[in-house]
């Protein structure tokens, strides 16, 4: 059994990493999984949260907003929409993430109004959105719903 | 004859033309290494992107419960056309070929009694597109403040696109950008981005990997493909940008080579002139001369 996978994260703007890692905590749409070397083939979308990557030389973080995780025989490619190292999250990128999502889901307020699905969504993704920030050590104002 | 104050003065000023240009074109230059650099840093994403949504698209796409983003509205009957051009000009062919490429699609859809609806990205391709087809714009994106292109632009584009269609505003969409090929060549390009087509014939051999999805193949399709409309905006925009670097590169060349050229003939000319007058002072020395 190989010891380690190739590990890729790219977001449209660039190619945040690409190396050999021993496990990938993901955060999954429907909760977080932990990939290993030979994990079966899996494709996830992403919630809001931290990507936590471990590698022979230590783990690494980063936030990952929106986009999917694909758990292939080569490896896990993360295709993230945004994705910064931990280390460079600073309270206005989450205030502007927070804000977004909060239009987001006044938007979907508005517009559906006898549809509970997309309002779900955008509710869900609000409190995502929260949950990271905790996690991260951030405040995140916490919103009234 | 112009005489020799002309001459001097038109000299000067062909030179000042030609500075102007050779700096233009050495800013083209840096800016067009700038956007390739981005291009080339987003290509693994749009890479991987395609190839996940063409396995995904292959076993999903043939049922009736496919997307509307990828199966279509089922008519055929709008178009909407995004036409993305740079915010300045001096660029050669650039945004005229792009806008062309386009009046000549919209001119074929009118022809085969479709509507169109027109939605410009870039303030050139507006101008241009407004002496034609006015009543068929339905709007502008301004990108003029955007120093450096971000994925931002792109979602913004994509909401106003995606906006639209999930009014039923239109029911094909194409967006029309110019790719680069290289520095001298940017071709001119219609993608259809609505209902979006990948190439599932490559991925058949690859679906014979069996995946696990999570949520569900139809949930991660569905949240997907708007993201795909971003992806393929965005990545338009970006060759978009290194194109219309490359155009004003080649074109602010050929400007500076052709003030070099006309330097040379007013050089010329004024060289005669002098020696005219030269000439016909002398001629008026001697002649009075002999006169004594």
């Amino acid at each position: 059994m190989a010891d380690t996978m190739q590990f890729d994260l790219v977001s449209p703007e660039r190619r945040l990493a690409s190396m050999q890692v021993t496990a990938v905590q993901i955060p999954g749409a429907d909760g977080d999984m932990t990939a290993m070397p030979d994990h079966a083939p899996t494709l996830t979308t992403l919630r809001p949260g931290v990507l936590r990557v471990e590698g022979p030389e230590g783990a690494t973080e980063y936030v990952v907003t929106g986009g999917f995780a694909e758990i292939s025989a080569a490896g896990v490619s993360v295709l993230a929409e945004r994705a910064v190292p931990k280390g460079e999250m600073t309270q206005e990128h989450l205030d502007e993430m927070m804000e977004e999502a909060k239009t987001m889901y006044s938007t979907a307020k508005s517009n559906f109004v006898n549809e509970p699905g997309p309002v779900d969504d955008a509710a869900k993704l609000l409190s995502d959105m929260v949950a990271m920030g905790d996690q991260i050590g951030l405040s995140s104002k916490q919103p009234s719903l | 004859m112009p005489n020799l104050k002309d001459l001097k003065n038109r000299i000067a000023s062909v030179k000042n033309t030609r500075k102007i240009t050779k700096a233009m074109q050495m800013v083209a230059a840096a800016k067009l290494r700038r956007a390739q650099e981005a291009a080339e840093q987003s290509r693994p994403y749009t890479e991987r992107f395609n190839a996940v949504m063409s396995r995904l698209a292959a076993s999903v796409g043939g049922s009736d419960s496919a997307p509307k983003l990828l199966s279509g509205t089922g008519e055929n009957k709008v178009h909407l056309l995004v036409v993305m051009t740079a915010e300045r000009g001096l660029c050669g062919g650039f945004n005229a070929n792009i806008a062309k490429l386009a009046k000549v699609h919209a001119r074929r859809l009118i022809s085969e009694g479709k509507e169109v609806k027109i939605l410009t990205v870039g303030k050139k391709g507006r101008d241009s597109i407004r002496r034609d087809f006015a009543k068929n714009l339905v709007g502008h994106v301004d990108l003029t403040d955007v120093k450096r292109l971000g994925y931002a632009d792109a979602q913004g584009i994509a909401k106003d696109v995606l906006g639209r269609f999930d009014a039923g505003e239109f029911d094909v969409a194409t967006i029309f950008y110019a790719k680069f090929v290289n520095v001298v060549s940017q071709t001119p390009t219609a993608q259809q981005i609505i209902p979006a087509s990948f190439d599932t014939e490559e991925a058949k051999d690859e679906a014979s990997t069996l995946f696990d999805y999570e949520p569900s193949e139809e949930a991660i399709l569905a949240d997907l493909l708007p993201r795909g409309v971003a992806t393929a905006i965005f990545s338009a925009l970006l060759e978009n940008a290194a194109s219309e670097q490359g155009a004003r590169m080649s074109a602010m060349d050929n400007a500076t080579r052709n003030a070099g050229d006309m330097i040379e003939d007013l050089t010329i000319e004024y060289n005669r002139s002098r020696q005219a007058v030269i000439t016909n002072e002398l001629i008026e020395i001697i002649s009075g001369a002999e006169a004594l």
